[in-house]
């Protein structure tokens, strides 16, 4: 078997937390815990979780927008975290990122001309007529006219908006892409030319995505294997039907469960399950997720539970109970909740 | 009688670039007791539907130019102004999207309820702090005596949405609406927050009036639908027949443009094509036209009539569909 594209190992990323007179350190974040996956060429890996879950943190240190406190992050035979900066930018080129707001990621006193050819003056790549073409061949990639080329961003609405984007992060060729979040801002009707987009781009040029979002339903349609995040760590990872047909972690089914239905003859099958996420500055010990679990034991409290196979291959869950729990997963669960 | 009437609401904003608009001819129904989802994309006027009804609407620069709004059979936009504050509150209550910006930061949440209570039922403090610890007990906020004393932001998104709902059933208004109130929320807390909503609507028969532009929350919630695009109404019915067989070529694209359980990037998404259009300078003729997959030349020159379709259905087009979902 060859290496994976990207090999990320006891990812963690801690923020510290000052207060007091002299803004001493109080505290920490913690923000990714011992994260550890692989995302094979061609493959696009969903990365699902809750709003501050630690997720985009995860993808903004593996493109090193943020140091990481310790791990590995080996990409195409290299570590990432080891590279020298002259050779973090070179490297740099194959992984590049779409970000989620297309409103505050286009510089707005830059022609969408200039916005798609910048990494390529910053990369010297070719001639000034070269990277003229390169961009209106990269807009037409993305559906958009060589016309708009001297355009402004606030001239194009926000589905235009991301597909300049889109067009920004290929203009270097990379062979790997991480999408954090990119159509949670737009509207229904647009999201869907987005992903489909985004989809023959994949197939075209043989990308590779890491492809983070808080929507299951458009992570379930999108890949190929999916990650499911809680308070920093991956609390279950596998192929995409087996998350969806067999959760083996209570979590991710309380997120099945929790995303509004299709039709309106299935509405109120699954309740709520309880509680919030608790800060992650002082997480729960043991499993930071038995506060909330309908199926936690005491022992949940004293052990953190390591991400293990389980029955098909390549699916890992983090979770004690996960062999006695499994039948009671199958179905949406019907727990009491707080209110 | 219905509990709230809106009959040909036109509402138009001026702006230095021209005039908006926003909402162009609509009408519905909110009976006791039930609930109405308002759904559509961003900037499609259902917003400014419910801000009309609260008489919340700026002006300048918004105006309603036409159109009544009866509030068991009384005309709303007729009420005098020292009439308001008990018009909203008591009989109509509204929760917004934002949690995060619709409390007072400066204020404790004892003190932003205590407020509301001691100016509704006229109690003296202690009574007042009584009844604000029920309202957070029932809304489900755990260690309710703990919490009076906090300021917003100390809670979080999801505390700050219980609280406003809180907030809003104090007066025991007839109709709650609420516009969008679970989209800044997580999923599961988005959950619990609808959950809340339906069963303290079933215990106050209250009538609700969710305003989103996520099909699956109404698929979740509501009784009855009214499907809006570009300041219009296109469709009208129940929530089943809404999903089951829906007529408008925009309510059809809407539901298949999200992609089904079990389905793969194997098979491309249906989309629809283009933006949504700016509504200072509409497209003539039906405003969905241009983006419509069974458009034909009559749609592009004559406005679709809001028209019965089957009982309880209506919808605005000229070649509605006929086959079931």
């Amino acid at each position: 078997m060859t290496a994976p594209l990207l090999d990320v190992r006891n990812l963690v990323k801690r923020y510290p937390v000052r207060g007091g007179v002299f803004a001493r350190k109080r505290g920490e974040v913690h923000a990714v815990e011992d994260v550890s996956f692989f995302i094979e060429k061609g493959e696009t890996l969903g990365l699902v979780g809750e709003s501050g879950c630690g997720k985009s943190t995860l993808g903004r240190a593996i493109i090193r927008l943020e140091d990481a406190t310790s791990g590995s992050i080996t990409f195409d035979g290299e570590d990432l975290l080891a590279l020298p900066s002259r050779e973090l930018f070179d490297r740099r080129r194959h992984l590049q990122m779409i970000f989620q707001d297309p409103y505050s990621s286009l510089n707005p006193r830059m022609t969408v001309g200039e916005i798609v050819r910048e990494p390529l003056i910053i990369h010297r790549s070719g001639s000034r007529r070269e990277q003229h073409e390169e961009v209106s061949a990269l807009l037409e990639k993305v559906g958009m006219k060589a016309e708009m080329i001297d355009r402004y961003p606030h001239e194009f609405s926000g589905g235009q908006r991301q597909r300049i984007g889109i067009a920004r992060a290929l203009a270097l060729k990379p062979s790997f892409i991480i999408a954090d979040e990119p159509i949670s801002a737009l509207d229904v009707s647009v999201q869907a030319q987005v992903l489909n987009l985004m989809v023959s781009l994949q197939r075209e040029l043989n990308l590779t995505y890491l492809f983070i979002s808080h929507d299951l339903t458009v992570v379930e349609y999108i890949s190929d294997r999916i990650a499911v995040m809680y308070l920093g760590r991956i609390v279950e990872i596998g192929p995409t039907h087996v998350i969806f047909n067999s959760p083996a972690h209570p979590y991710t089914r309380s997120l099945i469960d929790a995303a509004p239905v299709r039709d309106p003859r299935l509405r109120g099958i699954a309740e709520p399950i309880r509680g919030e996420t608790p800060s992650p500055i002082n997480p729960p010990p043991g499993c930071t997720f038995h506060p909330r679990c309908p199926f936690a034991i005491p022992r949940c409290r004293e052990v953190v539970p390591p991400l293990e196979s389980h029955e098909t291959s390549g699916h890992r869950v983090a979770c004690i109970r996960k062999d006695e729990i499994v039948g009671e997963l199958k179905r949406p669960m019907a727990v009491s909740a707080s209110d | 009688m219905a509990l709230l009437e809106v009959r040909g609401l036109k509402v138009h904003f001026h702006t230095e670039t021209g005039v908006n608009q926003a909402v162009d001819d609509v009408s519905l129904t909110v009976e006791e007791g039930r609930t109405l989802g308002i759904v559509g994309e961003s900037g499609c006027g259902k917003s400014v539907t419910a801000l009309s009804i609260m008489r919340l609407v700026p002006d300048p620069p918004g105006r309603i130019i036409a159109g009544q709004i009866l509030w068991n059979g009384r005309d709303v936009m007729k009420l005098p102004v020292h009439d308001l504050p008990e018009f909203r509150g008591r009989e109509v209550a509204m929760i917004f999207q934002d949690p995060m910006t619709s409390l007072n930061p400066v204020f404790t949440i004892e003190r932003l309820l205590c407020e509301v209570i001691r100016k509704r039922f006229r109690v003296g403090k202690a009574e007042a702090r009584k009844r604000a610890l029920e309202a957070l007990n029932t809304v489900g906020i755990p260690d309710a005596e703990s919490r009076l004393g906090n300021y917003p932001h100390e809670l979080s998104g999801g505390m700050k949405q219980r609280i406003l709902i809180a907030m809003a059933l104090l007066c025991e208004p007839k109709l709650l609406i609420a516009d969008e109130p679970t989209t800044a929320l997580d999923v599961t807390i988005q959950k619990q927050i609808l959950y809340l909503m339906k069963n303290l609507q079933q215990k106050n028969n209250m009538a609700l009036m969710l305003i989103t532009h996520d099909i699956g929350v109404i698929a979740e919630t509501c009784d009855e639908v009214a499907v809006m695009y570009a300041g219009r109404i296109v469709e009208r019915t129940d929530v089943y027949t809404l999903f089951s067989h829906n007529r408008h070529p925009y309510t059809r694209s809407l539901l298949t443009s999200i992609p089904k359980r079990g389905l793969g990037k194997e098979v491309p998404l249906p989309t629809i094509e283009g933006s949504v259009p700016s509504l200072f300078n509409p497209p003539k003729g039906c405003r969905f036209a241009p983006r419509c997959f069974r458009r034909q030349e009559r749609c592009l020159l004559e406005d679709p009539q809001l028209l019965p379709v089957a009982e309880n259905h209506v919808t605005a087009c000229h070649f509605p569909l006929e086959d079931a979902v």
